[in-house]
């Protein structure tokens, strides 16, 4: 029981409220509207204000766990990146996130711009263990941390890695992260140590609250939860598609905003409901004494 | 003796990184720390897997209550561990394609990579979801009105809930633009911006001291109950 | 390791940082040496480690055990080895009234340090024979591998009282939700300030931030370790009064008005 509520019925009104959204986004194909809050603008303008060919080091921080809210925040920002032939490298502090990389450069790469090469236009270089180590150390030697790529290339031999000794060597720095090691870790390491770097993120719903102290000092910009996902998503979408149509695999955060709403309701009702109750028992009391 | 040895290695250890930020010469010596501390990690792997395999077999030979989980339990970690090592169904690497076993445990194709998407990716993800429930289950106990500063915090959860979605635009998006920072999604952004982020910085400042109290105890041999205490 | 030909001996742009990090050791260890000389703060009640006795006491009578969970970092997290430092005082406790102590870890090294910890504080309450290190058993790495053993655990075993005490992140929600369904008393502390709402919502009592990092010092009552409090406060005053400083200087330079525009040189060809 919670405060006099089967939990059971908490739990199927939930339930109802994500699940008939999706039935209902999967039979319409229709999403929100939505309008970029200022830390998601941030994000697209500091991408959009890089030349082309820049490089940008893209770390995939999180694992299949929080692929709900975090998958969308990645296939929005390589489809923007590759979009203005910007030139991702993807790392990883977690040991599932160059899987997540993986399946990234599968949707957004190879399925949209299969003339980008492995090696000069993007590369993987998968995951190191160390945590907030590995961070430190690529501060002053990338390669230290990374001599070679996922397909184990030396990275020596990669153009795309051409000239980069170390994390200040990339024109950006975006962190799609998860918890530990993640963003915050970024801002403490990379951050910090590398004043003039612009660094982005995308986090997660529980995550952001934290995360929000560093923004817009050492974060130029943030994707807060699927919101921000969503935010973001629509401005690629505006740039990429014009008024054209948007594949379904690029309006994934957006559909996602319905089951977001009507969960959103149901935690509202929720909490009227709660304090019904807790008001009526407090009257109860008060007759009673 | 041996506590002492410990407890020398803790100060050495705490010192190198406490000055690598400063001393470009202590930045490799940080480094190594690290990367000794990964490989202690690592080595401790092995009894972890042992402690777990010997709890999980002393309970299926008990044969007391749950010990069918047990026994998926010794499964799933033979079989993964199996397929890992052994590269089960691994597709030799192009740069050396006569040369077996050459390719990653994890490439496509591979079992390792099966039990990933088709095991461990529902398992999470479905583990991750249900916390939608908890946080459901746990809004309608917490979130009572009873008394002013209670009664803020709930009318701050709505801004939020609100003004993270369609229904913040739907509610107030009439508003004109001079009133635009009252729009529900707007204010929504400044409470998560400046009166989160004050309070979040407060606690963080609070915390970051705390880990420096902490971390000057433990270099100095005062707290050691991590080590047993005194005994 | 490789010393860089053009290395200084100190590097410049963090000077500030370190006259910062010297000046925050300096008051925590005059605070300590202060101590040591007999002047001991006065350190208030922490009522969530006031009732570490309590909820071990209605574990025994009940006869449930009692689940303490150390977070799901390893050893090199400042929060982890606070979480061990408030485990040996929770064995100590559950060893004097013989009630049973189940900690599952997530890390193999916490399981070592946890064992240590349980022997020792059992040792010293004299009861030796109480420690049994099945009981602090190693579960697994993944994050909600271990959430679902740990909810697991708490629904068959109904534990009576449930301490979780380290780095969390979001297993944290689903922990403190079980243990309340089962009507256990739940003890929390972290620094993970993403987290600590839920526990705030689920649990009895939180520690939160520093208080959890304050718990070793307050829980040993040694004069030296309770001395490094006092410097930690006499250093967060000093970061106030520079925030104030700030504001202060910030607010005016907002609102003094803008200085005219200097006419550009002439250069002269």
């Amino acid at each position: 029981m919670s405060g006099g509520l089967d939990r059971r019925w908490i739990y199927l009104g939930m339930m109802l409220a994500v699940a008939l959204p999706i039935l209902w986004n999967g039979m319409t194909g229709k999403t929100f509207p939505e309008s970029p809050t200022p830390p998601s603008q941030a994000c697209f303008d500091a991408i959009e204000a890089l030349p082309e060919g820049s490089r940008v080091l893209v770390s995939f921080d999180y694992d299949p766990a929080s692929e709900g809210e975090l998958a969308p925040m990645a296939t929005s920002f390589m489809r923007h990146l590759m979009h203005k032939r910007l030139k991702p490298v993807i790392i990883a502090l977690w040991p599932l996130g160059p899987t997540k990389g993986e399946e990234t450069i599968s949707n957004v790469i190879k399925a949209d711009f299969p003339d980008r090469v492995s090696g000069r236009d993007f590369v993987n270089l998968g995951f190191q263990t160390g945590n907030e180590g590995v961070l430190k150390v690529i501060g002053t030697d990338f390669r230290k941390q990374f001599p070679v790529d996922r397909s184990g290339m030396p990275v020596d031999r990669l153009p795309i890695m051409e000239g980069i000794t170390k994390v200040g060597d990339f024109s950006l720095v975006i962190t799609i992260s998860a918890g530990y090691p993640g963003s915050k870790e970024w801002v403490q390491y990379v951050s910090s140590a590398n004043p003039g770097l612009v660094l982005l993120a995308g986090v997660t719903g529980v995550q952001a609250s934290q995360i929000y102290s560093y923004y817009p000092g050492q974060l130029r910009g943030m994707l807060a939860a699927i919101k921000g996902a969503a935010e973001y998503e629509a401005l690629v979408s505006a740039v990429v598609d014009g008024d054209g149509v948007t594949p379904p695999r690029y309006t994934e955060a957006r559909r996602r905003m319905a089951p977001q709403l009507f969960g959103h309701l149901v935690l509202i009702g929720l909490i009227v409901a709660g304090n019904a109750v807790y008001f009526s028992q407090r009257g109860r009391k008060a007759v009673a004494r | 003796m041996s506590r002492s040895i410990a407890l020398l290695i803790c100060l050495m250890g705490g010192l190198t990184m406490l000055v690598s930020p400063f001393l470009p010469m202590a930045t490799g010596w940080a480094n190594d720390v690290t990367d000794w501390f990964n490989i202690l990690a690592a080595m401790a792997f092995v009894l972890g897997g042992g402690s777990l395999l010997k709890v999980q077999l002393m309970r299926l030979s008990a044969r007391g209550p749950g010990w069918g989980y047990s026994a998926l339990t010794l499964l799933a970690f033979i079989v993964t561990l199996w397929v890992g090592l052994g590269k089960v169904g691994v597709v030799a690497d192009p740069s050396a394609p006569t040369v077996a076993w050459s390719g990653k445990p994890d490439d496509e194709g591979s079992a390792f990579w099966w039990i990933y998407l088709y095991v461990m990716t529902p398992i999470t993800s479905t583990l991750f979801a249900v916390l939608a429930f908890y946080v459901a289950s746990a809004a309608f106990r917490a979130f009572r009105a009873k008394n002013v500063e209670a009664t803020l915090l709930l009318a701050t959860a709505f801004v939020i809930l609100l003004g993270r979605t369609f229904a913040g635009v739907v509610l107030t998006g009439w508003l004109p633009d001079w009133a635009s920072g009252l729009r529900l999604e707007n204010l929504a952004v400044t409470i998560m911006d400046v009166f989160n982020t004050a309070g979040n910085r407060a606690i963080i400042i609070g915390i970051a001291l705390g880990v420096a109290s902490t971390g000057i105890r433990l270099m100095l041999g005062l707290d050691r109950s991590y080590l047993g205490g005194d005994a | 390791m490789v010393l860089g030909a053009d290395a200084g001996f100190m590097n410049p742009e963090k000077m500030l940082l370190c006259v910062v990090l010297a000046a925050t050791c300096a008051c925590i260890l005059a605070s300590m040496v202060a101590a040591r000389a007999g002047r001991v703060p006065k350190i208030r009640r922490i009522t969530g480690l006031e009732a570490v006795e309590e909820a071990v006491g209605r574990a025994t009578e009940m006869g449930r055990p009692i689940l303490f969970v150390p977070g799901i970092q390893d050893m090199d997290n400042p929060m982890t080895v606070a979480g061990i430092t408030v485990l040996s005082r929770v064995a100590g406790t559950a060893a004097r009234y013989d009630a049973t102590l189940d900690v599952p870890v997530s890390r193999s090294l916490v399981m070592q340090a946890a064992r240590e910890s349980v022997q020792a504080a059992a040792l010293q309450t004299g009861q030796p024979d109480w420690y049994d290190p099945e009981r602090i058993r190693y579960i697994t790495d993944e994050q909600f591998g271990y959430a679902a053993y740990a909810a697991g655990a708490m629904a068959r075993d109904k534990p009576a009282a449930c301490f979780y005490m380290g780095c969390f992140f979001a297993e944290s929600l689903i922990l403190a939700e079980n243990g309340n369904a089962i009507g256990a008393i739940q003890i929390a502390g972290t620094a993970e300030t993403a987290q600590l709402p839920f526990f705030v919502a689920s649990c009895d009592y939180t520690l939160i931030g520093e208080e959890f990092f304050a718990a070793s010092a307050y829980l040993s009552g040694a004069p030296d370790q309770l001395g490094t409090l006092r410097g930690q406060d006499i250093v967060k005053a000093l970061i106030a009064l520079v925030l104030v400083f700030g504001v202060v200087m910030a607010t005016t330079d907002a609102f003094s008005p803008e200085p005219a525009s200097e006419p550009t040189a002439e250069v002269a060809p």
